[in-house]
């Protein structure tokens, strides 16, 4: 069975869980090297990205993680899972780390404060029907290499056009949550690309 | 279907502003709001009197800290008058840092709760810990594009704060004392009161939504999903790591520490243990490991030796 496992160090790990046993995955939440080995994919949630990858350092996950996504494990991340899955971040804390694999630039908290924080209908590449999105003092991507595909662009406002979801080989990430409102589809995507590695 | 493609150009000119006020994005939604919380949780929420400990608070990893004037036990030592902070201490702390800032707004206050979303803090705590404004009415939070979390002792209080719009629950404790005896009696009570609401037939919950005095809607939601409709963190006499780790063990889904990190002897990596033990909290050799060496606790205060008319957890109904 495909086990897919939620990286559990702070965020909202429970929703993303929900998300993947509702599509009939195996979904375990990772703390620790050891249980990252048993999984074939992995989430890495929203939450603040630098707790999560402070943890990381802390309990040896990081150099764990990093060989696996180099070696070609699946990942998705979310808000600040785009954050730890993107070469390089704007506006970093001192010092923040990210595992990196995804050849863009991130901008954190791009969209303002939690006051700017907004709902709104996105076209996502692949999907019929428009992604009923939640932005949360979200990141975008500022600039995306050659190699990366754009999913999804804001469509209206101020923000227009900048980029809210991306895909780069087996690693995908969005600024906003897909794990909060019910709508499983861009979760089956992702578990498409599991299954296909 | 409208897929964009690569070639979309990046419209917003350099000095657009940030935000969504358009003609379809919301703001200030209800899942805007409670969907911020959910991002804290399994974190730890540091209070914080000045800029440079919010640096601290952040090096060591807290999803977020909470501006106020005086922790809760200087507030309980030189009494007075307390309320929000001065909003040049909050702009200094919004500077410091790239997490979230919370900051306090006394019970009813709705002018202070006004100024903070001016200020641009990302979540008001309408607190007990302050002086209460009003003494019959909370501030009404849907009134607002920024979230609150409010404490609670029991079911019934948490639930006529969600009811007043409250995104986010803590439970109070006992703020400023060291010492975690009430933060542990009202998350039981909590999570008792949600429990035996699951055991009840339909027709006993119109009863048990009068005894609470709480909305029957959210009275029977509660009893059908067996949590609340919004995070639950514990605050309030939080001191150590394995105070953290206990009342994370006891169904809290986060953390407030006040007092008891700015309050101790190395506040660095006390604030640290305590971010450490919160993820391990089910792990008993993490949480002995990051115990060791955190030099003096905080003083505490023993509940019981507070006159009641003292305790700030009576304070809200």
């Amino acid at each position: 069975m495909t086990t897919i496992g939620v990286l559990a160090l702070q965020g909202d790990v429970r929703e993303h869980l929900q998300a993947l046993t509702g599509l009939g995955v195996r979904a375990l939440p990772v703390r620790r090297p050891t249980e990252l080995d048993a999984c074939d994919g992995l989430v890495l949630p929203g939450g603040e990205s630098t707790t999560i990858a402070k943890l990381a350092r802390t309990f040896g996950m990081f150099e764990p993680l990093r060989e696996r996504l180099a070696s070609g494990m699946p990942a998705f991340g979310t808000c600040a899972g785009l954050i730890l899955l993107a070469d390089r971040v704007e506006d970093a804390a001192a010092g923040q780390e990210t595992f990196g694999g995804i050849d863009v630039t991130v901008r954190r908290n791009a969209f303002g404060r939690q006051v700017d924080s907004f709902e709104d209908d996105l076209d996502f590449a692949g999907l019929d029907d428009p992604v009923h999105a939640v932005f949360i003092r979200a990141p975008w991507v500022e600039k995306a290499g050659n190699d990366v595909e754009v999913l999804a662009r804001v469509g209206h406002g101020p923000a227009t056009g900048r980029i809210v979801a991306v895909r780069q080989g087996p690693l995908m990430a969005t600024s906003f949550h897909p794990e909060v409102g019910g709508d499983t589809r861009v979760h089956e995507r992702f578990v498409d690309l599991v299954r296909a590695v | 279907m409208a897929v964009m493609s690569d070639s979309t150009p990046v419209t917003p000119a350099a000095d657009a502003p940030t935000g969504a006020s358009t003609d379809a994005a919301q703001t200030g939604t209800s899942r805007v709001k409670r969907g911020m919380a959910e991002m804290l949780k399994g974190g730890v929420i540091m209070d914080v009197v000045t800029a440079e400990q919010a640096k601290i608070a952040e090096d060591a990893g807290a999803v977020a800290v909470m501006a106020l004037e005086r922790v809760p036990a200087d507030i309980r030592a030189q009494g007075g008058v307390s309320r929000m902070s001065d909003p040049d201490m909050i702009d200094g702390i919004i500077e410091a840092v790239s997490i979230p800032v919370m900051a306090k707004a006394r019970i009813g206050h709705f002018v202070e709760a006004q100024v903070l979303q001016s200020l641009g803090v990302d979540y008001v705590d309408e607190s007990e810990v302050l002086t209460p404004a009003d003494y019959a009415n909370h501030i009404d939070k849907w009134a607002f594009t920024v979230p609150f979390v409010c404490g609670a002792t029991n079911l019934g209080e948490a639930l006529r704060r969600i009811t007043e719009g409250a995104a986010m629950i803590r439970s109070k404790g006992e703020a400023g004392t060291g010492d975690v005896s009430n933060a542990v009696t009202h998350m039981r009570t909590i999570r008792r009161q949600i429990r035996r609401l699951g055991a009840l037939e339909t027709d006993e919950l119109y009863v048990a939504a009068k005894k609470l005095q709480a909305p029957y809607e959210l009275v029977a939601e509660v009893a059908r999903s067996g949590k609340l409709p919004v995070v639950l963190f514990t605050a309030g006499g939080i001191a150590t790591p394995a105070d953290a780790a206990m009342m994370m063990q006891l169904g809290a889904e986060g953390v407030f520490v006040g007092s008891g990190i700015f309050k101790s002897g190395n506040p660095a990596q006390r604030a640290k243990a305590i971010v450490e033990a919160t993820t391990f909290h089910d792990d008993p050799d993490v949480v002995a490991k990051v115990s060791r060496g955190l030099g003096e606790a905080m003083v505490g205060i023993n509940v019981e030796e507070i006159p009641q008319p003292h305790r700030l957890a009576e304070r809200g109904w």
